[in-house]
C-alpha cells in the first residue's frame, strides 16, 4: 500500500514538475496575449529557433556557453524587431484572426531559417544537469525525481515571479497592462506603443529559449519540439490566455493529468494517450469554463 | 444574371463547359507522361477537395478548424475497412459511406464550436487531430491487425472494371471532385451558404435574425468532414496506394490550411488555385536546384527555403490581400475588363467622332 501511494506520489510529481516545462512555453503566449491580444502561434517556432541558435553558436562556432546564451537573446530581440516592423505594423488594425494567421505564417519562416541555417539532424544540448534521479531526494524521500525536472521547476519559478513583479510594480508594467487594455487609449496618452510590443516580443523570445533549453536538454534539440510546444494551448485554455500564474498552473494540471492517466489509464488502451489527452481535457474545459481558470471573462458584443 | 438551367447562369455554364474540355479532353490527349498523373494532377485534385472542406467550414462558417488531415485519415481507414469488410458496397457506395463516418466525426469535434471560437476552436480541433491519428495506430482492428504498419491499399474495382492505371484512376479522382466541387458551390450559393456567411460575418447577429447556431454550425462541420474524408479515402487509394496513419499527421493539416488561406478564404476556385501553388511550387523549386545550381544546394536547405517561402507568403497575404490568390485572379480580370471595355470605349467614340 505505502509502496503503491509513493508510486502514485512519484508519477504525480514527475508529472507537475514536466508540466512546468510546458508553463515555460505558455509563458512566453501569455506574454505576447496580454500586452497585444494577439495569440502568437509561432511561440512553438521560436522556442526551436532560439535553442537551435544557442546549440549552433555553442558547437559550430565553439562559443562559450554564457557568451552563446547571450547571443542567442541578442537574436530573439532581432526576431522580435523584425516582427514588431513587419508583421504586427501593418496588421495593426486587422482582425485577430487574421494576426493569427500571420503568426502561422511567421513559424513557418521561423522553422525554415533555423534548418537552413543550422541543419536539420537532432543536436544533443548538455547543459549539465542531467536527466537522471537525485540522490539525497531518491534516499530520503524514497522518490526518483529528475534533477532537470526539478531546474526546469526553479527556473519557472524565478521566471514567473521575475514576471509578476514587472508586471505589477515598474512602470513598464503599467504601460504593458493599459496597452493590453486598449491599444489605443494606451498610445493617445503618450504609451511608445512600438517599444511596448518590441519589449513583450524580446522577452518572449527569451522566455522561448529558457523553455527550448530545457526542452532540449531533455529530448534533444530537433523539430518535434515545434509539436511539443502545442501542448502549451491547451495549458494556455486551462489557465486562462492573459494570466501568468493561470500559465503556471495549467501547466501543472496538463503535466500531471496527463502523467497520471498515462501510467493508470493508458495501458487499457495501448497507451500513449498522452498525444491527445491534454486536447480532450482543454475541450472539457472549454465546455465548462471557456476563459480558463484565471482568465478574464469574454464579453462579445455585436 | 439570369439562369439559364436550373440555378446556373450562362457564365458558370461556360465555365463548365471550358473546365471539364480542358481536363478530360485536352488534359489526357497532351500529358502521356505517368509522372504527371501519379505526382501532380492525382494529388492535386484530392488536396483539392480537402481544401474545399477546411473552406466551407473556415472560409465559409468561419470557424478556425485545424483537423483537416485527422478527418481525411478517418475517411481512408473507413474506406479500407468497408471494401474489406463489406466488398457489397462497391467503391463509389464505400466513398460516401467513408464520407458520413468521417462526418460523424466532424459532428463530434465540432460541437465545442458553438461554445468557442477562434483559437480556442482550434485546439479543439487539434484534438481530433490527435485522437483520430492515434485511435487508428492504436486498434489493430483498423490495420486489420497488420503489424507493418504500413497497409497496401485496395485495387479500384468499380462495377466490375479495374482502374489501376494512373489515366483511370485520374478519371475517377476526376469525377468524384467534379460532383463534389458543384455541389459545394451550390450549397454556397444556396441558403445553406448564405445561413454559413452569415454565422462568419457576425453570429450573434445571425442568431438574432433566425439562423440557427446549433444547426449552421454543425451542418458546415459535418459536410466539411465529409469533404475531408472523401478526399482522404482518394489520397489514399489513388496516391499514396498505401495506408499508414503517419501519412495524415499535423503537417498536413497545416498544408490544407495553407492551401485554403493563400488560395482565398471562402472561395471555391481558391481551393483549386491554393493547391495547385502548393503542390507545385517545391517542385519548381527543385527544378531550379536541379537545373540552375545543379545539385549545388542540399535539398534540406531547398525544403527549409521552401518553408520559408511560405510562411512569408501567408505573412504577405495577410497584410495585402487576405482574400488569397482568387480575388487576385479576380483582380486581374476585372483589370483586363476594365481596359478592355475603356478602349473600346474610345474607339466608339472615335468612330462617332470620324462620322460627323
Amino acid at each position: 500500500m505505502v509502496d503503491e501511494l509513493l508510486f502514485f506520489m512519484e508519477v504525480l510529481v514527475g508529472g507537475l514538475l514536466a508540466g512546468t516545462m510546458y508553463s515555460l512555453v505558455a509563458l512566453g503566449f501569455v506574454l505576447i496575449f496580454k500586452a497585444s491580444a494577439t495569440f502568437n502561434f509561432s511561440q512553438g517556432a521560436m522556442v526551436f529557433f532560439s535553442v537551435l541558435a544557442f546549440c549552433g553558436f555553442m558547437q559550430d562556432f565553439n562559443i562559450p556557453f554564457v557568451l552563446a546564451f547571450i547571443l542567442a537573446a541578442l537574436l530573439m530581440v532581432v526576431v522580435g524587431l523584425c516582427t514588431e516592423r513587419f508583421v504586427l505594423r501593418p496588421l495593426m488594425n486587422a482582425s485577430e484572426d487574421t494576426v493569427l494567421m500571420a503568426t502561422i505564417g511567421l513559424g513557418y519562416v521561423l522553422e525554415g531559417l533555423a534548418q537552413a541555417a543550422w541543419g536539420v539532424e537532432v543536436r544533443r544540448l548538455d547543459l549539465g544537469i542531467g536527466d537522471f534521479p537525485v540522490p539525497w531526494i531518491a534516499d530520503n524521500l524514497k522518490l526518483f525525481i529528475s534533477a532537470l525536472d526539478i531546474t526546469a521547476g526553479l527556473v519557472a519559478a524565478i521566471m514567473i515571479i521575475g514576471l509578476f513583479l514587472l508586471f505589477k510594480y515598474t512602470k513598464i508594467g503599467l504601460g504593458l497592462r493599459a496597452v493590453a487594455d486598449d491599444a489605443g487609449a494606451a498610445s493617445s496618452i503618450g504609451i511608445p506603443l512600438k517599444h511596448i510590443m518590441l519589449l513583450v516580443w524580446s522577452a518572449a523570445g527569451v522566455v522561448a529559449l529558457v523553455a527550448g533549453c530545457m526542452w532540449g536538454a531533455r529530448a534533444g534539440v530537433q523539430f518535434a519540439l515545434v509539436d511539443l510546444a502545442l501542448k502549451a494551448l491547451p495549458v494556455l485554455i486551462i489557465g486562462g490566455f492573459s494570466s501568468i500564474p493561470g500559465a503556471i498552473i495549467g501547466g501543472l494540471i496538463i503535466g500531471a493529468v496527463e502523467k497520471v492517466l498515462e501510467v493508470y489509464i493508458g495501458p487499457f488502451f495501448g497507451g500513449a494517450i498522452e498525444g491527445w489527452a491534454p486536447y480532450v481535457l482543454a475541450i472539457f474545459f472549454l465546455l465548462y469554463r471557456p476563459e480558463g481558470l484565471f482568465g478574464e471573462k469574454i464579453i462579445r458584443r455585436v | 444574371m439570369k439562369p439559364v438551367f436550373m440555378t446556373y447562369t450562362k457564365k458558370d455554364l461556360i465555365n463548365l463547359a471550358v473546365c471539364m474540355f480542358l481536363s478530360v479532353l485536352i488534359i489526357p490527349t497532351f500529358i502521356k507522361t505517368e509522372y504527371w498523373y501519379t505526382s501532380i494532377l492525382i494529388p492535386w485534385l484530392c488536396l483539392a477537395l480537402a481544401t474545399i472542406g477546411q473552406q466551407i467550414v473556415m472560409g465559409y462558417t468561419g470557424q478556425l478548424a485545424l483537423g483537416a488531415a485527422g478527418f481525411m485519415a478517418a475517411g481512408a481507414f473507413a474506406m479500407f475497412n468497408l471494401i474489406l469488410r463489406v466488398p457489397d458496397l462497391g467503391f463509389v457506395g464505400s466513398l460516401i459511406v467513408s464520407g458520413l463516418i468521417a462526418a460523424a466525426f466532424g459532428i463530434l469535434f465540432g460541437l465545442p464550436s458553438l461554445k468557442v471560437r477562434g483559437i480556442y476552436l482550434m485546439v479543439a480541433t487539434l484534438a481530433s487531430q490527435f485522437f483520430i491519428i492515434w485511435m487508428i495506430d492504436k486498434f489493430g482492428w483498423f490495420k486489420n491487425y497488420d503489424s507493418s504498419g504500413i497497409i497496401t491499399a485496395q485495387d479500384i474495382v468499380i462495377l466490375g472494371k479495374p482502374f489501376t492505371t494512373p489515366l483511370a484512376m485520374y478519371f475517377v479522382c476526376l469525377a468524384v471532385t467534379t460532383v463534389l466541387t458543384l455541389l459545394a458551390m451550390n450549397m454556397a450559393r444556396g441558403s445553406t451558404g448564405r445561413n454559413w456567411m452569415a454565422v462568419r460575418d457576425m453570429d450573434i447577429a445571425a442568431e438574432s435574425m433566425g439562423v440557427s447556431l446549433l444547426r449552421t454550425k454543425v451542418q458546415a462541420f459535418a459536410i466539411s468532414a465529409f469533404y475531408c474524408g472523401v478526399a482522404g479515402a482518394l489520397f489514399a487509394f489513388c496516391y499514396l496506394k498505401s495506408l499508414e496513419p503517419v501519412a495524415f499527421d499535423i503537417k498536413l493539416s497545416f498544408k490544407i490550411l495553407f492551401m485554403c488561406i493563400l488560395g482565398g478564404l471562402g472561395t471555391i476556385n481558391g481551393a483549386f488555385i491554393g493547391a495547385a501553388f502548393i503542390l507545385l511550387f517545391p517542385v519548381l523549386l527543385n527544378a531550379i536546384g536541379n537545373n540552375v545550381f545543379h545539385g549545388a544546394i542540399d535539398a534540406t536547405i531547398i525544403s527549409s527555403i521552401e518553408q520559408v517561402i511560405f510562411g512569408g507568403l501567408m505573412i504577405i497575404f495577410m497584410i495585402y490581400e487576405p482574400l488569397g490568390m482568387a480575388k487576385l485572379w479576380e483582380n486581374l480580370k476585372q483589370s483586363i475588363r476594365l481596359r478592355l471595355s475603356s478602349s473600346s470605349v474610345k474607339n466608339l467614340k472615335s468612330s462617332a467622332q470620324k462620322s460627323e
